[in-house]
């Protein structure tokens, strides 16, 4: 986890101040009625405050008591704030997007850019003004106008007002990384770039509208949920409001007291209803998304980081993700009749000019056998690049001829100079290939064959912990390789997937995702060129490295701006600590109501057949916290529902602690705190509550 | 308390649980068409009800086509009985005359408001009796218009609760069964050979079985007496395994010739759970691991026994004022209560009646202590689920089951699911649907009979308990379960027609939201359990179950009960009573 989020932006703390005072006048701001309808449960507690603004209005000028005034105001406001600061933590996930998206809108907006005319020439446009098929010119100094792909040139790229990264990349035309991105600056050399995407549709736009939340769409999660917490209100509205009769029909039976008046009932209905998931849930998805960024990945859609909770299986590709993506050279494995020392040697001299990484890790394995390296230009030695036709490299040293290569490459070559391969040589290709090594074979044309040397993958640290954890979490990891099927299975076993696919091909690829979804698993990939677009797209998570394709992007619903394919672990981790910082919120807050019936019930019928002597009815009996009077009782309660709403809004925007491990384990855990927790916390919180109420004189004495 | 108490208590749960396994599996079988050991004597009974009835059982029906099923055969049994209530003068099998000028006088008329009430009330396996049977109901209106209803309102139960099993069991399917299969199946293979011995069995007790005129004999102090008799031991047995409830006298089981002896108590006991119980067993069979049946058994049982422990407690410490006046000393609250069955078996039986949808009774509700009282209506209030109908506490439960998983699912990080079927926004609405109808008819009802004079005066007694008594009402009516508090002079034309609303709306308005669910799960793709499936099968699973059943069912009533038993039991300790 650490690589990736070294690399990811640092971002701003999460309450500074000016962050908090633009969260709380959007908190104002949505009042708006309109905005307040799109969550049920806050409609209710907003049409409630309202209700009791009109009585209190009708009691302050009425000349009803200043007691009566006193404690109706108190409530009224606390239902206020209780809205509000269900705004506020809505704001507040919102915000930490917002910032960046004001500094992107900037960068788009002053842009400009040189387009060609059909008939040959240049004319200078807005960037706005880009259509989809335009093909513009960009030299080095300028920014790349909107979304692209490369179609003539190379340029290094600076991508940081994306990326974060200050890092130039490469960017050129054909190939997998011909993919531009407006609002990043081309650094040197200069491209021509066929746009891609009409103004208002571009990766920056689609940033700008996630960020801000704008468009925001409730997942299917979340609108189940919302389903629920309706429902569950709508429960309670029925039991408050028939509260009114059934006590009206109680006091005239048994005097004692007066009936609840309707702020009380208000108060009761607030304390009820789940106004702790109701207040933070748009909060909790959004702050997911966001997570998600400062992870240097981009999600389409919230729909995209919740799926990422569900999937079953990981498609992750060998190189770079589970393996380095570079192989090293660990050994070298002599034919019969010539030694290590030899064969190293003529390793180390076909590999001297080789600049790739496996190349340089066989000069260094042959520094062991006290090979220095040579200076080169003396011996007049001509170097023979690999190609992909040879598929072999070399030296032509004088007269000596030396190649290493693919064995199939190395054996054909020499058959043509007429020479024999040895039996043992084969024997110790293969050998190498099972245990998921890459054999290159060493000939030269004066002795013939001479050995191999052992490539080896090396599994890059802590993968085999990660992918235990995955399974621990009920997640298999498949494997995707071009490798063949024997060296893929010793690489598996080394690293500890679960499967995996050898010699893949996009159509194998896509074989295997169906073959998954049609067993009821959701998929999760990692993908980059033109030919996994089709896999993207059916992955139910298909994470497209920024360093892809144009088609690739568009076809994943989570662009990962680092390219690290690894980072798909984390992904699915985000996802699941979002349902689950859900799930838990609305456990806490269902589970808080056990204690407010036992602040707020006592308070409604204490009184009910009181004996004029002692004050309190039987039901008083119920005030087991021991609060100090009906209408401490009651603010009390309404004060604690509204700060819990405060008070957990770190952990909305944060998450819950994430560890992986096996659901029974995870529930066991997070039932204990936000279960027990949710049912005792209320407890001493409302009981403290009562205790400063008294002690600030803000409840009367009776 | 006593330890012989609890040893029945628990001999009442060792037996029950015995009995779970064999007959779910047999039950499984059933439903699913399979052969079985009765099949040579009841198949061709079978067919010929088919052919009769022109059905071709193994056409697959959507939910849609269910329901109506289910809705237009329960409708054609409602209206039929009415009519053959409102007619039984003219009817044969009328010995007492009742309906007629020759009834004995006291007889209940049978007006259309009760008629309405008692065709609603039998048809949707309530049984809640505005009426005394032995002073207004013939022979043919007991044995044709209400028993029938017994048989074929808990077949019809059964055959939502297999709908909704087969939804969880089906995969990528658009239907949920036949019903006329299933009901058909259900009578003949379920209820017929249980009843069948269960019936001998009470007949041997000394249970009245004969169609004679009631004698009339003297007592020993000289006196004349009318004894009401009738063709009992046949209605009780499907009385109690269809969880019907409905009294073929108005002392329903507290009766001699009922329930004549303790052994007879324990059987109608058992009966009352045993397809409920089963039902569990069948569900865990079905869906291809018993461990599910057996976790929602294990939450029932739960309940069940804090509501027997808190009845049998309340009960033996009785009313304080007795103790304190020394009133059946060390015997504690024995009001109400047949000496024959004791403490105990009446605790056993009050919280088996009223968890079970059944409303049978063997103690006089009325007469317990308010403690007592709260368990009956927390049992009907969180919707029948304590084992529960039959069919009707396993689809209740399984829908509690639903709702538990969405609301703690998430909590393992991952969207919810229930036996591989994910739990999305259209499973939720129909869980909800299912809470929320019964949790309106309930109150929105109550307070309108506390809220009209004329029904509120209608309660005899005064305070909580008489706010008590109207809450039971509609909390039974609605729960389907048929007991009361009494108290209430229930056969008026408002308490015949919202307890018939009542009875209408917890019976279809929850079924149908059942078979919807049946249908949305059947059509999912099924997800293969993983490590990171939230479980359910374990003891945690059980006391979320559990925990969500009290906070979202009870809790909703607990500003009620609190008005009500709670309120009273406060003002019992202080010296009051009503």
């Amino acid at each position: 986890m650490s690589a990736s989020r070294s690399t990811s932006r640092r971002r701003a703390a999460n309450f500074d101040a000016p962050m908090v005072r633009r969260a709380a006048g959007d908190a104002l701001r949505k009042l708006h009625p309109r905005l307040l309808a799109r969550n049920p449960v806050m409609f209710v507690v907003a049409v409630g405050s309202v209700l009791t603004t009109g009585l209190l209005l009708r009691d302050a000028i009425g000349g009803a008591g200043a007691r009566v005034v006193l404690f109706e105001g108190q409530v009224t406001l606390w239902l206020w704030f209780t809205v509000l600061f269900a705004n506020f933590a809505e704001a507040m996930a919102e915000g930490r997007g917002k910032a960046q998206a004001d500094s992107l809108r900037r960068t788009r907006q002053e842009t400009s850019a040189r387009r060609e005319l059909p008939g040959g020439g240049l004319e200078t446009v807005s960037a706005t003004a880009l259509r989809k098929g335009d093909i513009v010119r960009i030299e080095a100094g300028e920014m790349i106008p909107g979304d692209g792909d490369a179609i003539e040139g190379v340029a290094t790229v600076n991508e940081a007002a994306i990326t974060g990264e200050s890092a130039p990349v490469i960017r050129e035309s054909g190939g997998d990384r011909s993919a531009v991105t407006g609002g990043t600056t081309v650094l040197s050399d200069w491209l021509r770039i066929r746009i891609t995407a009409n103004p208002g549709e571009t990766f920056v736009d689609r940033m700008i509208a996630l960020v801000e939340g704008a468009e925001r769409q409730k997942t299917p999660n979340e609108i189940a949920l919302n389903i629920l917490l309706a429902g569950l209100t709508i429960v309670f509205l029925l039991a408050t409001v028939t509260l009114l009769p059934y006590s009206l029909y109680a006091v005239q039976a048994g005097g004692g007291s007066a009936p609840p008046t309707v702020p009380i009932l208000v108060a009761l209905l607030v304390c009820l209803i789940p106004t702790t998931i109701g207040g933070l849930l748009s909060a909790i998805g959004i702050a997911g998304i966001d997570r998600v960024m400062q992870h240097n990945v981009l999600a389409t859609s919230g729909r995209a980081v919740e799926a990422a909770g569900d999937v079953d299986t990981l498609l992750l590709d060998k190189t770079g993700t589970i393996t380095l993506g570079n192989r090293q050279a660990v050994e070298f494995r002599p034919v019969a009749g010539v030694d290590e020392a030899t064969l190293a040697d003529a390793a180390q001299l076909s590999s001297l000019a080789d600049e790739t990484p496996e190349g340089r890790s066989i000069v260094v394995l042959a520094k062991e056998y006290g090979l220095r390296e040579r200076e080169l230009a003396s011996h007049e030695a001509r170097f023979v690049e690999f190609t992909a036709q040879t598929r072999m490299s070399g030296v032509d040293w004088g007269q000596r001829r030396i190649r290493k290569g693919a064995a199939e490459a190395v054996y054909r070559w020499l058959r043509e100079q007429g020479m024999a391969i040895p039996h043992d040589l084969e024997a110790s290709a293969t050998s190498v290939a099972q245990v998921g090594g890459t054999p290159l074979v060493v000939a030269d044309n004066t002795s013939g064959a001479l050995g191999v040397i052992y490539l080896k993958d090396i599994v890059k640290g802590g993968m085999r912990e990660r992918f235990d954890q995955l399974r621990a979490m009920g997640i298999r990891t498949i494997m995707i390789t071009g490798d063949n099927p024997l060296t893929a299975a010793a690489i598996a076993g080394e690293a500890g997937v679960d499967d995996f696919l050898a010699e893949a091909t996009p159509e194998a690829k896509m074989q295997l995702i169906r073959r998954e979804q049609a067993g009821g698993r959701m998929v999760a990939m990692t993908g980059d060129g033109t030919n996994d677009a089709p896999a993207l797209a059916a992955a139910d998570v298909g994470v497209a490295m920024n360093t892809g394709t144009q088609a690739a992007k568009e076809a994943g619903n989570m662009v990962d701006l680092d390219s690290n394919p690894t980072k798909l672990i984390e992904v699915v981790e985000i996802g699941k600590q979002l349902l689950m910082t859900r799930g838990a919120l609305t456990t806490f807050s269902i589970a808080n109501d056990v204690a407010k019936y036992f602040a707020i019930l006592p308070a409604l019928f204490g009184g009910l057949y009181a004996l004029a002597r002692a004050g309190h009815g039987p039901l008083w009996a119920l005030n087991i916290m021991g609060l100090h009077s009906p209408e401490s009782a009651i603010l009390a309660a309404v004060i604690f529902n509204a700060l819990i709403i405060v008070a957990l809004i770190p952990l909305a925007l944060r998450g819950v602690t994430y560890r992986p491990m096996a659901a029974a384990q995870l529930l066991r855990r997070n039932l204990l705190v936000y279960g027990l927790g949710g049912v005792l916390a209320p407890f001493p919180g409302i009981w403290l509550i009562d205790r400063l109420l008294v002690l600030l004189h803000l409840a009367p004495n009776a | 308390m006593t330890l012989l108490g609890w040893a029945q208590i628990a001999l009442f749960l060792a037996l029950l649980y015995l009995a779970t396994r064999p007959l779910g599996r047999y039950l499984a079988r059933v439903f699913a068409g399979e052969r079985n050991a009765l099949d040579r004597v009841l198949g061709p009974l079978e067919r010929l009800i088919y052919r009769l009835a022109g059905i071709d059982p193994h056409v697959e029906m959507h939910p849609t086509a269910y329901a109506l099923a289910l809705l237009a055969f329960s409708l054609v049994g409602t209206l039929l009985t009415y009519v053959l209530l409102r007619c039984q003068g003219w009817l044969p099998l009328n010995p007492m005359g009742f309906s007629t000028a020759t009834a004995p006088r006291g007889a209940t008329a049978m007006t259309p408001d009760l008629a309405f009430n008692t065709a609603v009330s039998f048809a949707t396996n309530t049984n809640w009796q505005a009426y005394g049977g032995e002073s207004t109901l013939s022979y043919l209106s007991q044995m044709l218009a209400l028993a029938y209803h017994n048989w074929v309102s808990a077949a019809a139960g059964m055959a939502v609760a297999v709908a909704l099993v087969r939804g969880f069991a089906r995969r990528g399917a658009a239907t949920i069964g036949n019903f006329w299969f299933d009901l058909v199946r259900a009578t003949l293979y379920v209820l017929l050979p249980l009843c069948v011995v269960f019936s001998l069995v009470l007949v041997s007790q000394g249970v009245a079985q004969n169609l004679a005129p009631y004698p009339t004999v003297s007592t020993l102090d000289g006196g004349r007496q009318t004894i009401a008799m009738g063709p009992v031991a046949s209605q009780e047995a499907i009385k109690m395994l269809g969880t019907n409830g409905g009294g073929f006298f108005n002392a329903n089981s507290a009766h001699p010739f009922e329930n004549p002896t303790p052994l007879t108590n324990m059987l109608s006991m058992l009966s009352i759970f045993l397809l409920p119980a089963a039902l569990f067993g069948m569900f865990g069979a079905m869906v291809g691991d018993e461990r599910q049946g057996w976790a929602l058994w294990a939450a029932s049982a739960v309940m069940f026994l804090v509501g027997v422990t808190t009845v049998y407690a309340a009960e033996t410490a009785g009313s304080p004022l007795a103790v304190r006046h020394g009133v059946a000393a060390g015997q504690g609250n024995m009001e109400g209560k047949e000496q024959r069955f004791g403490q105990a078996q009446s605790a056993l039986f009050t919280t088996v009646t009223t968890a079970a949808s059944c409303g049978a009774v063997c103690a006089m509700h009325d007469s317990l202590t308010p403690l007592a009282t709260l368990v009956p209506l927390v049992n009907m209030q969180t919707d029948e689920v304590i084992f529960g109908g039959v069919g009707a506490g396993l689809y209740g439960l399984l829908i509690y089951a639903v709702l538990t998983v969405f609301i703690a699912g998430l909590m393992v990080g991952r969207t919810p699911e229930y036996l591989g079927k994910r739990i999305e926004a259209r499973e939720v609405k129909l869980a909800m649907l299912f809470v929320l109808v019964s949790s309106a008819s309930i109150l929105c009802l109550t307070a309108l009979a506390v809220s009209l004079p004329g029904p509120s005066s209608g309660v005899l007694n005064g305070g909580p308990r008489g706010f008590g008594e109207m809450l039971y009402a509609f909390s039974s009516a609605t729960g389907n379960n048929g007991s009361a508090l009494a108290g209430i002079t229930a056969n008026t034309p408002f308490y015949n027609v919202a307890l018939g609303l009542a009875m209408l709306v917890g019976r279809f308005l929850m079924m149908l939201p059942a078979l919807a669910l049946a249908g949305s799960l059947a059509a999912k793709k099924y997800t293969p359990p993983s490590a990171g499936t939230f479980p359910t099968t374990t003891g945690l699973f059980v006391a979320l179950l559990v925990g969500v059943i009290v906070i979202v069912a009870a809790l909703t009533f607990f500003p009620a009960l609190s008005l009500g038993p709670i309120l009273e039991h406060g003002l019992m300790h202080a010296g009051r009573l009503f």
